[in-house]
């Protein structure tokens, strides 16, 4: 690890006066489950490093009557043991119950996850070309994909969004407060936070270079929601695809309205399945329309030379999230 | 991470020229002799503290005890401890904050410590798996493991007793299902699952079915 000059400043105002406008140079630290190891690789090299851990007041959840509010620093393992947050947020907490293992959900925070890089094997061994270290061509396409994108379309990059947080933020309809220098705000919808990254000094999300997360928001609509993961392991691992539903109504046979879904691993942002989403909009959930949401979900995948089989995984994930978020029975547990 | 990285305090040959070229045109320009500035950053007055790069004064509360070492900003946790205190209980194996061999708790709650800076670990109760033996004697979790014969090569067994141990201070009645749960972030190499299970069974005073 190359080594860097440590900041730990008190305030979130202070943190971002000490980031720089292009990225590279300077890097946050938070519960550095990211970080560290891409410094121990060379890939992040930064000179300078502010610690986030050091904030008050970034560590906090508030329910509120229409409103959650969720700082950027909680840890995974405080957002999967919030009793109301997994009552009013299934699709959240739970997906922060699956991430990796007791020691990465200590760790590891919100704000974190959803700014992690990503997983790509090329992005992260420093002797192969890749665009996203400057390089003039992606390995992956050509090279070993398994885990790589299948809506690949128009994408020269072709990385798997790596944030099982965002998934279900973004169906929830969540915000992320944003603080930059001269302590401008602003608030972002999750759905509209994440990018395709294809160059060096450009990331997986539109925040810059100064810009800190400070919160994330989720209003409370009463949403019925849930999350599935296909995975290869139990634990200690990404999922191989991840979909998060929400729509209003839709239990005990009601028809289900204001339906979205949303999938993550699969393109290089996480993605609105819009077609999935018409495909059981005003409809009751039952196993025969989820698997037609499934069906809707893959169309328009463009898989790579090792990845056809998440396709059909894709189907599975927007099936099962429907199924347990409507309450049916889970078959495929023994 | 190479631990025989040369500090970086010392100026790299790329900056000594870089430097001596800026002295040499600042002396030609202004015919001035001009006077080394140390490479530490210009910090204006209430802005926040910088530490490193070089090495720095840090302070660890070690299974109770304070103990000091000068360390670089990068130390990691793990590096500290084994490199620079000898509390070599915890291993490093992934170095990579997946396999677990590394874990300690940080005020009760389990880490991967080559995955957190010793810097930062100031001011927390950092517990190995050293804490587990008083006296020469092993806890009740070490003792089930020794009793069961759970562990082969035995690297991977520090970071499992620890994490077995935080899941029975937090729950003393955690099922067998939860213990298990608990140790999701630690891997065995040799495979000794089974004798863990049976360990484990043990110390919830349950019969393996």
């Amino acid at each position: 690890m190359k080594n860097f000059t440590y900041y730990r400043p008190t305030t979130a105002e202070q943190a971002v006066a000490l980031l720089e406008a292009r990225f590279g140079n300077t890097e946050m630290l938070a519960g550095g489950t990211d970080l560290l190891s891409l410094q121990k690789d060379y890939i992040a090299q930064p000179a300078r490093v502010v610690s986030l851990n050091g904030i008050a007041g970034l560590n906090t959840i508030t329910i509120g009557q229409r409103s959650v509010t969720i700082g950027a620093g909680v840890t995974l393992a405080a957002i999967a043991g919030h009793v109301q947050l997994s009552r009013l947020f299934p699709a959240l907490a739970s997906a922060a119950g699956e991430i990796g293992g007791p020691q990465i959900r200590n760790m590891g925070t919100l704000g974190g996850n959803l700014c992690q890089r990503n997983r790509c094997w090329y992005f992260r061994d420093e002797h192969s070309p890749c665009l996203l270290r400057g390089g003039n061509r992606c390995s992956a396409i050509e090279g070993e994909n398994k885990y790589h994108a299948i809506f690949t379309a128009n994408h020269r990059c072709v990385i798997a969004s790596p944030s099982t947080l965002a998934t279900g933020l973004i169906a929830l309809g969540a915000s992320a407060e944003i603080l930059g220098p001269q302590n401008r705000r602003r608030t972002v919808e999750l759905a509209k936070f994440y990018r395709a990254p294809a160059a060096a000094n450009e990331r997986e999300h539109t925040l810059a270079a100064n810009e800190l997360i400070t919160s994330v928001t989720i209003p409370v609509r009463g949403l019925t929601n849930a999350a599935y993961e296909v995975r290869q392991k139990q634990s200690s691992d990404w999922p191989i695809v991840q979909c998060a539903v929400a729509f209003s109504a839709g239990r005990n046979g009601e028809k289900a309205t204001g339906v979205r879904i949303v999938l993550s691993h699969v393109a290089p942002t996480p993605m609105i399945a819009e077609a999935a989403g018409r495909a059981v909009e005003n409809r009751a959930i039952t196993a025969v329309a989820a698997t037609a949401a499934g069906r809707a979900a893959a169309e328009g995948a463009k898989p790579l030379s090792q990845n056809g089989y998440k396709v059909r995984l894709v189907e599975v994930a927007v099936k099962r999230a429907l199924m347990i978020a409507a309450g049916l029975p889970r078959y495929w547990e023994a | 991470m190479n631990d025989q990285e040369t500090p970086s305090t010392s100026p790299s040959r790329r900056d000594f020229l870089y430097g001596t070229g800026a002295a040499a045109a600042a002396t030609a320009v202004t015919g001035l002799a001009v006077a080394e500035t140390p490479a530490a950053e210009v910090q204006p007055a209430g802005a926040t503290p910088a530490s490193g790069p070089g090495a720095l004064k840090v302070t660890l509360n070690v299974n109770g005890r304070e103990v000091q070492a000068n360390l670089e900003p990068r130390v990691t946790l793990l590096d500290a401890l084994r490199n620079y205190l000898d509390v070599t209980g915890c291993k490093r194996v992934c170095d990579r904050a997946t396999c677990g061999a590394c874990t300690v708790t940080l005020d009760g709650k389990v880490v991967y410590a080559c995955t957190v800076l010793a810097i930062e670990a100031q001011g927390k109760q950092i517990r190995t798996a050293e804490s587990l033996f008083n006296e020469g004697k092993p806890d009740a979790v070490p003792a089930a493991f020794v009793r069961a014969d759970a562990q082969q090569c035995g690297f991977c067994t520090p970071g499992f007793v620890v994490a077995m141990k935080t899941v029975l201070q937090d729950n003393p009645q955690a099922t067998p299902a939860q213990i298990e749960k608990g140790l999701q972030g630690n891997i065995c190499r040799c495979g000794t699952y089974e004798q863990m299970r049976d360990a484990i069974y043990a110390l919830c005073n349950q019969k393996r079915t």
